[in-house]
């Protein structure tokens, strides 16, 4: 039985990743080492094993996001951690995980691109491609965390999304979130919400492993539980088999979609603060919105009625929380590390004539209290 | 006992929607699966035992008609996901089927890295020397010379030998047969399963319609009659020399050796962590 520790302790961004990762079931890490992500693998080498679990170093970011997907199929939830450069090679089977609805957790932790980039300065430059990284219409969750209590319990929550929907779910760190040290205390396993694939209610010979629930949502079975199935990448009929059936195709791709959609109401998470009577207010995520945080702090002080709305959920973009704050505020600022990735979403939801404000830093550097407060005032 | 190829039928494929199959009349892969099947129902193996992972191309396709646990991977990975899966579960029996396209070209990284690695997984690999879903163009194991969609002139690279890479990357167990010898590739395949340790099988197969056709060596028979001449069997290669050995084919076992296996040796990591842990 895995206990975990309660007491308060300095723990790491991406040390608290690996203790969300065990707290929620995780039993098995496939990785290639990458900075800054590397801790991740490093201290679930050392924590895996000794709760019956496995690591394993694969030759590759490719063989990384295989593995875990097998280790899926066999039962077992399992995570992979890396950087831009690990990310992209991981695409291919990205889409192999939403197509076959493979639960997964993937997390990247971003740093400068494109290529090689800046090793390893934050950025926030992967949002869009967390979303549209792999081809063909798909369905993906991605996640921000913004600290190192978040890199614990949205790693809790990434793996409750990815056995709830039979989904891939990509959590978006950052350097700064990574590698920042605080003070936490860890809640008590019996007080974490952990939850498990639904397993069919129906002998083998009924079993249909991609028939969708009323949710969209299949049941799932484990290799070598009894319920002989077949998995692939091509696009299947409810047994599974390959189709090019246009009726089962269609219905197959919409249904991949629609198992999102409807789970929106609690896939869909956001923060607000001093949202209340904000005219002006900030929407950000990851690390920006702790200085986003306090740069609506100051803005008070100084009589400007600011808020924050910090998104834990990017995608499926939580359309239904910022539109009601573009109704009722004057301007927006979204401020990011990158050149307006999440601020198009923004400005796509954006049907009032609230004015979206872009602030953005591509220079490898971390975004600063002061340079939001500095915007926020001109607002 | 030996059971028929009804029986062989009745029991292993999937009566519900999966056939007709997609390979051509002729084609080597169904006498691959039919002595992949008979190794299986030789050992005894039960079917939820029994996970089958596949990349892309012709032979991808093989696990979709066999009622097993059944994995049809992207392009290459065929290995990488079977090494997840045996790491969760290493009770099942995992079986890679691979083309040489899949396992050498775009799948060589994993190849090695899974012979290195020496999980308790079997890999057969289908080598036909050629790309034939996608037309017939040259892979890895194209020989010099040859004609193919890619190259009209006449192949300018040198083929991998699959066995021997293999077995240079550290495989338990790495053998060869052809679509010729059936049942010695058959018997090949049982003594992969059972082994401990990393073990493959290439398999020298036919594509006479992508392949065969551009370099005139005639229809399927005609091509594994070519097999038959141009195979010596392992005994009888270690008696000749290197020109009489110029052009030709080894079948047969050509490394069985004992070597410590990851499950287990993760086993005692275990142990040791939890000791450490206390």
């Amino acid at each position: 039985m895995f206990e975990q520790k309660t007491a308060r302790q300095l723990l790491q961004g991406n040390e608290a990743i690996a203790h969300g990762a065990l707290a929620a079931g995780c039993r098995l890490f496939a990785g290639y080492p990458i900075t800054p992500a590397s801790e991740i693998s490093e201290l679930l080498s050392v924590l895996l094993p000794g709760v019956d679990g496995t690591f394993i170093q694969m030759e590759d970011e490719i063989a990384s996001i295989g593995a875990i997907i097998g280790a899926s199929l066999a039962g077992v939830k399992s995570l992979t951690a890396t950087s831009g450069p690990g990310f992209s090679l991981m695409m291919e089977n990205l889409g192999f995980a939403c197509v076959a609805e493979v639960p997964i957790v993937i997390v990247n932790v971003m740093r400068g691109g494109p290529s090689t980039g800046l090793p390893t300065s934050p950025s926030q430059g992967d949002v869009q491609m967390a979303r549209w990284g792999t081809h063909g219409d798909h369905p993906v969750v991605v996640l921000a965390v913004s600290s190192v209590m978040d890199c614990f319990s949205i790693t809790v929550t990434a793996f409750n999304i990815a056995e709830k929907y039979r989904v891939p779910v990509i959590i978006l760190s950052d350097e700064v979130v990574a590698h920042t040290r605080e003070c936490v205390s860890l809640p008590a396993q019996e007080d974490i919400k952990v939850i498990d694939r639904i397993k069919p209610s129906v002998p083998p010979e009924w079993y249909k492993p991609y028939a969708g629930d009323n949710r969209g949502v299949p049941s799932m079975v484990a290799f070598g539980d009894g319920y002989r199935h077949h998995v692939t990448g091509l696009i299947h009929d409810e047994k599974g088999y390959p189709t090019q059936n246009s009726r089962e195709v269609d219905a197959f791709v919409r249904r991949l979609t629609r198992k999102i959609t409807l789970g929106f109401h609690e896939i869909m998470m956001t923060q607000g603060y001093l949202l209340e009577d904000a005219e002006v207010a900030v929407i950000a995520y990851g690390s920006v919105s702790r200085s986003a945080k306090s740069a609506v702090e100051d803005a008070r002080d100084h009589g400007v009625k600011a808020g924050l709305l910090q998104l834990i959920t990017l995608f499926p973009f939580p359309r239904s929380q910022v539109v009601p704050l573009l109704k009722g505020c004057r301007a927006i600022l979204v401020p990011e590390m990158n050149l307006g990735q999440i601020s198009r979403e923004v400005q796509r939801v954006n049907q009032t004539a609230c004015r979206v404000v872009k602030y953005n830093r591509v220079d490898g550097q971390f975004i600063t209290p002061s340079e939001i407060y500095e915007e926020l005032i001109k607002m | 006992m030996v059971i028929s190829a009804q029986e062989l039928r009745h029991r292993y494929l999937r009566y519900d929607k999966s056939f007709p199959h997609v390979w051509c009349p002729g084609c080597g892969n169904g006498i691959v699966m039919g002595g992949l099947l008979r190794a299986i129902s030789r050992l005894g193996l039960e079917k939820d035992e029994v996970v089958l992972a596949s990349g892309i191309g012709c032979s991808g396709r093989m696990p979709t008609y066999l009622d097993f646990n059944t994995l049809h991977t992207t392009h290459g990975r065929a290995l990488t996901f079977a090494t997840g899966v045996k790491l969760a579960k290493p009770s099942l029996n995992v079986i890679a089927i691979m083309g040489d396209g899949d396992a050498t070209a775009i799948g060589g990284n994993h190849l090695i890295h899974a012979a290195r690695r020496n999980l308790n997984l079997t890999a057969i690999i289908i080598n036909n020397s050629i790309y034939g879903m996608t037309g017939g163009q040259y892979s890895p194991t194209t020989p010099f010379g040859s004609i193919s969609a890619t190259s009209t002139y006449g192949h300018i690279e040198h083929a991998f030998s699959i066995a021997e890479l293999v077995v240079t990357a550290g495989a338990s167990f790495a053998a060869r047969a052809t679509v010729y010898h059936g049942e010695l590739m058959s018997r090949l395949i049982e003594q992969a399963i059972l082994k401990r340790g990393f073990a493959v099988v290439e398999v020298i197969s036919n594509c006479h319609v992508q392949y065969g056709r551009k370099n005139k060596l005639g229809n399927a028979v005609d091509m594994l009659n070519g097999f038959k001449d141009n195979c010596v069997t392992v005994n009888r290669a270690a008696k000749m020399t290197a020109e009489e050995l110029e052009g030709k084919t080894t079948i047969g076992v050509l490394t069985d050796r004992e070597m410590p296996i990851s499950t287990v040796e993760y086993q005692k990591v275990r142990e040791r962590a939890k000791k450490e842990q206390e």
